[in-house]
């Protein structure tokens, strides 16, 4: 995308606590209209990165452009985003309109306008009848709502949301996350949202950052990131995986390759980019990719064999642990079969597993002390 | 099982019930007495002689002890006021500014509030004779001004200190600037206890008889140094009647606070 659709751009901000820098030269640039998603392990610098959009804190060096113009050294008055809280932050003293109105009656717009818009975004958020409740009198759902007609009132170019639905319980939350996405499209702002759950990132988002340390690990769609994480560090944030160690024996074309798994298992694997024999490299298995057959059934087909350690009946889900004779681990999750309601293992029992060929993503190797 | 533990815990209740009783009636008592004794006729009080506004006349009559009385109301008023503006300025900035002697600043109001009556009446008089300002009105006023600031301070700054810090960065998120977030958010949350600050402070300062003795001088007597060299002598039925008046006027501010909390919520 060229930089003329970027609504937000960060561009080598640092940021720095006392002696912690808690970010570093870091850059980011979010499209006009998408619903962005900032993820991460606590600690990582989300809420800090939105506190710089929205104006709380201020870059030591380092520009924040907002819809083209710099705004690196306006007060979070002066720019047109808005924030909804974690917390909440409705102010206990005023009615649920007031509440709402609050962004208009400090631009100083018209009141019979005033009046139409809370109404209207009241309306919007199904809180039409709650007007004149304080904020003590609402749940939990209906203050989160507020807090976000609040904010999309003013109509902010871009609004900003920390964690706004971990508070909720699970069903609530599961619900917003729709209405939230809903909202999105509906009123076309582009929504930047930070939070740690990785299901609710990839659910609503267009797009991801994947945090770590104040660092940027890898942006991109839900589907990039789940599908071809870049590091160690996304594919085991997101979702879980089984890392295979692996070293290129010999190109057999530009994606295909002969490696040999765990020093012992010779393999073709596919990857996305291209090696030279001897690099090192780590083999990323979903659960999901991983097949499970009984030894009989297998006969002497190539793959891996190991004694089922664990499993689990989800539901939906077979989840088992296999265990090959190296002691390494594998997880694999199958889909429940109606058709075939006796397939179970018993633990201990040996299997015959492989993976989906096509499946696997392959990263180069980091140093990891696993 | 169910009729016994209730049985139980109406036993319970019943004996707290008797005991609040008791407490009450110690507490109020000699309350209810001395304000019969304001109507009673006798000089006494050691038995009820019918009912009479004598002693409501008398004291109207004695002009000293209702200028005493006006006084106090006065500067009670006055400091509460003064100690509120203060207090709610230093209250302010030391919630608002993380200035390095904000520790000491806090410090400093927690000395003032622990020490002694005696020490503090001691301090100021000396204090007021080395500036060399007579004792009187200003310097009473000064001095209950000042012991009322710390009670002020802590209770606003509790206040402040309770309020979701986000609150006034959701009112500049959506694009109030400091003066805004002061007059819309911080003070409507804060009149609460404003207002109670205020009353506090107007009760201690009504409440003083050692910081005030100290120093006030002989043009400006107030109510509770009057009384107290009344009662020297003996407890006159105009003191009785003195009491109940102020009973009274407690009783108006202490139904008047939630009125006036309600009434802005
Ligand atoms: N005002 C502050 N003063 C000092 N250090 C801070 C401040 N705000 C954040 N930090 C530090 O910056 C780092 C990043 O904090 P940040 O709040 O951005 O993390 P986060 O990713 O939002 O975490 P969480 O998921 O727990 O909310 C943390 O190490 C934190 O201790
Ligand atoms: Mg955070």
């Amino acid at each position: 995308m060229s930089e003329a659709s970027a609504v937000v751009q960060l561009s080598s901000v640092t940021k720095r606590f006392e002696q912690q820098e808690v970010l570093r030269e870091f850059s980011l640039s979010i499209h006009d209209g998408e619903f962005f998603t900032i993820l991460g392990p606590s600690g990582c610098g989300k809420t800090t990165i939105l506190r710089l959009i929205a104006g709380f804190e201020h870059a030591d060096s380092g520009q924040v452009i907002i819809d083209g113009t710099d705004v690196s050294t306006l007060g979070a008055e002066k720019r047109s985003v808005n924030t909804v809280f974690q917390s909440y932050a409705l102010f206990p003293h005023l009615t649920v309109f007031e509440n709402v109105a609050f962004g208009l009656r400090m631009a100083r717009v018209a009141r019979t306008e005033i009046e139409s818009r809370v109404k209207e975004v009241l309306e919007m958020v199904q809180l039409g009848d709650f007007a004149q409740r304080r904020p003590e009198q609402l749940s939990g759902g209906q203050r989160q709502r507020v807090a976000i007609a609040r904010a999309v009132v003013n109509r902010p170019k871009v609004l900003l949301l920390d964690e706004s639905l971990s508070a909720l319980d699970y069903q609530l939350r599961l619900k917003m996350q729709s209405e939230l996405k809903h909202l999105q499209r509906q009123l076309g702002i582009t929504f930047v949202y930070v939070t740690h759950d990785q299901e609710e990132a990839l659910s609503m988002s267009d797009r991801i950052l994947v945090m770590h340390q104040g660092q940027p690990q890898q942006v991109g769609t839900p589907r990039q990131i789940y599908e071809s994480p870049r590091n160690l560090f996304v594919a085991s944030f997101i979702g879980e995986t089984n890392v295979l160690n692996a070293k290129i024996l010999r190109a057999l074309d530009d994606y295909r390759y002969e490696a040999e798994l765990e020093g012992r298992y010779q393999r073709i694997i596919h990857a996305d980019r291209r090696y030279q024999p001897g690099d090192d490299v780590h083999v990323l298995l979903r659960p999901e990719d991983l097949r499970i057959e009984y030894l009989r059934d297998a006969g002497d087909k190539p793959g891996f064999v190991g004694e089922v350690k664990d499993r689990n009946y989800t539901g939906r889900t077979l989840d088992s642990i296999i265990e090959l004779p190296d002691g390494l681990q594998l997880r694999s999750s199958e889909f429940f079969d109606e058709d075939d309601p006796d397939f179970d293992y018993s633990i201990n029992e040996r299997v015959w597993v492989d993976w989906v060929h096509g499946w696997e993503h392959v990263i180069p190797a980091e140093n990891l002390n696993r | 099982m169910k009729p016994l533990s209730r049985l139980r815990v109406s036993g319970l209740s019943g004996l707290g019930l008797l005991l609040a009783g008791l407490v009450y009636l110690w507490l109020y008592l000699p309350i209810m007495l001395l304000v019969m004794n304001s109507f009673n006729a006798s000089k006494y009080g050691h038995s009820w002689q019918g009912f009479s506004w004598k002693w409501y006349e008398k004291l109207w009559g004695n002009s000293a002890l209702i200028e005493a009385f006006t006084n106090s109301l006065t500067i009670a008023s006055l400091a509460a006021t003064g100690a509120t503006l203060l207090g709610a300025l230093l209250a302010l900035s030391l919630h608002r500014y993380r200035f390095r002697l904000r520790k000491l600043s806090s410090g400093l109001v927690f000395v003032v509030l622990m020490s002694p009556d005696i020490v503090l009446a001691i301090t100021f008089l000396i204090v007021f004779m080395a500036l060399g300002i007579q004792l009187g009105f200003w310097s009473l006023l000064i001095a209950h001004i000042t012991f009322c600031l710390p009670f002020v301070v802590i209770t606003l700054y509790a206040q402040l200190r309770s309020f979701d810090p986000y609150l006034f960065e959701a009112a500049q998120d959506l694009g109030a600037p400091e003066s805004a977030i002061f007059t819309r958010i911080v003070l409507p949350m804060l009149r609460p206890a404003i207002a109670a600050s205020w009353l506090l402070s107007f009760t201690l300062s009504l409440d003083d008889v050692i910081i005030s003795s100290f120093v006030t001088g002989p043009g400006y007597e107030i109510l509770p140094i009057r009384v107290f060299s009344m009662v020297k002598v003996g407890v006159s039925p105009e003191v009785n009647v003195l009491a109940t008046l102020l009973i009274l006027i407690s009783l108006v501010l202490v139904c008047l606070v939630p009125w006036l909390l309600k009434r802005k919520a």
